[in-house]
């Protein structure tokens, strides 16, 4: 297992239980001075934004468009509400990452009203696949429509506003008993990717399993996730942005900063407050509720991270 | 198949009727998949017995024993069955969420 665990350092448990009250639509991030900072969740974001010199980008994750059990009916109802709440920003962001699960079940029609949706946002847009992407027999629709130049089942990079980014899929091959998987072939592309790169550079890993070790028991983290952070251990700014756990958890080690995004479709439960990962029904006022607001900040060589999250209702 | 004669034909239709009624007998095993769990977690069976998993979440899951046996994607509901016709222990898990895991123990 990597070396990412929970430590008792960082955010106390009480803290991150605070954290995972919330849901939300999306995550706003800006980068200042090559230092990405979480301005928080969309409205709470705007003002920010404004404000906030430097690029800045977008997280939304786990739409599972074609969801449409008791945690919420409409899945792509609430994708939309994510998308106008994007396209009612004072400031456009540059572009955006959805860190996978598209789709509940990787129907083309589920894929055909994730786009139509998320198209609406008129920004590009760089994917990494869930789980739930790869679910098609022929295992063809994800990257028919978005595996265009990319490596493997799916991973690239990109630079862009002087940070580089790079895309990992994690929910291949995964083996029996074990938790996400990056693999030998990807590994040795990473490694590639960030040769001769100055460690300067501010770097951003996205996958959509949580590339550190969330909650094992549930099966949140990634097998070889630690080999991929040992890569980016001498850059001076790395940040791991991930999905999957449909709610926000963060923590800080060094340079590196690991963040979750909530789902635009239905919280989980706290890791262990549950019987299990699945669906977490919730009020119907509630549930908007928890499409609330939080910002993040954080800084360079500071352990604590300043958190406020305001619901939109109640 | 294809150097099957009259005679065998008629015993293969004969089982093939009869196999139903049989294997609807008590040797039929069931795993239901509730709360990302296989339940029972590990089964031991005899030669022949038909096992039929159905998910129970509100999550798809699959059935996977690498090299035997693999589901579709199993959503709400769904249903995959599998006969045993060698002994041996089959592992098997959820290609989705592989901290799932189950063993069929085949006599």
């Amino acid at each position: 297992m990597s070396g990412h665990d929970h430590g008792e350092d960082g955010v106390s448990r009480r803290k991150v239980l605070e954290c995972m009250t919330w849901a939300g639509t999306g995550v706003l991030w800006t980068i200042t001075g090559g230092v990405p900072r979480s301005l928080g969740i969309i409205d709470s974001a705007q003002a920010a934004t404004a404000a906030a010199p430097g690029m800045t980008f977008l997280q939304i994750s786990d739409s599972h468009v074609g969801f449409d059990k008791p945690a919420n009916p409409n899945a792509l109802g609430t994708l939309e509400e994510a998308i106008n709440k994007i396209n009612a920003m004072p400031a456009k962001p540059s572009f955006m990452i959805h860190t996978g699960d598209i789709t509940h079940l990787s129907k083309a029609a589920e894929f055909d009203n994730a786009d139509r949706i998320i198209s609406q946002s008129k920004l590009d847009v760089h994917y990494v696949p869930g789980e739930h992407d790869f679910l098609d027999e022929e295992v063809k629709f994800y990257r028919e429509r978005y595996g265009r130049g990319t490596k493997g089942a799916g991973w690239y990079s990109f630079d862009a506003g002087g940070v580089h980014f790079i895309g990992l899929v994690n929910v291949v091959d995964l083996k029996g008993g074990g938790l996400g998987n990056l693999g030998a072939e990807q590994l040795a592309w990473l490694e590639d990717d960030l040769r001769g790169k100055s460690k300067s550079t501010p770097v951003v890993l996205f996958a959509h399993i949580p590339l550190w070790t969330v909650y094992p028991e549930w099966g949140w983290g990634t097998e070889d996730g630690g080999r991929a952070l040992e890569y980016v251990k001498g850059f001076g700014s790395v940040t791991v942005l991930n999905g999957h756990i449909h709610q926000v958890m963060q923590k800080v080690e060094g340079n590196v900063t690991f963040h979750t995004a909530r789902s635009t479709a239905f919280p989980q439960p706290a890791p262990g407050t549950a019987p299990s990962p699945g669906p977490m029904k919730v009020e119907d006022a509630k549930l908007r509720s928890m499409l609330g607001v939080a910002s993040i900040n954080f800084k360079q060589n500071e352990q604590r991270l300043a958190i406020i999250d305001t619901p939109i209702q109640g | 198949m294809k150097t099957l004669n009259r005679r065998d034909f008629g015993v293969a239709v004969a089982a093939a009727i009869l196999l139903p009624a049989t294997t609807a007998r008590a040797d039929d095993m069931e795993v239901h998949i509730d709360n990302f769990v296989f339940q029972p977690a590990e089964l031991t069976i005899k030669v022949g017995t038909t096992v039929s998993w159905t998910n129970r979440d509100d999550i798809p899951h699959t059935v996977v024993s690498a090299g035997k046996f693999r589901s579709k994607t199993l959503d709400t509901d769904d249903k995959f069955t599998f006969t045993f016709t060698n002994a041996g222990d089959y592992k098997y898990f959820c290609s989705l969420h592989p901290h799932m895991t189950g063993m069929i123990k085949v006599e």
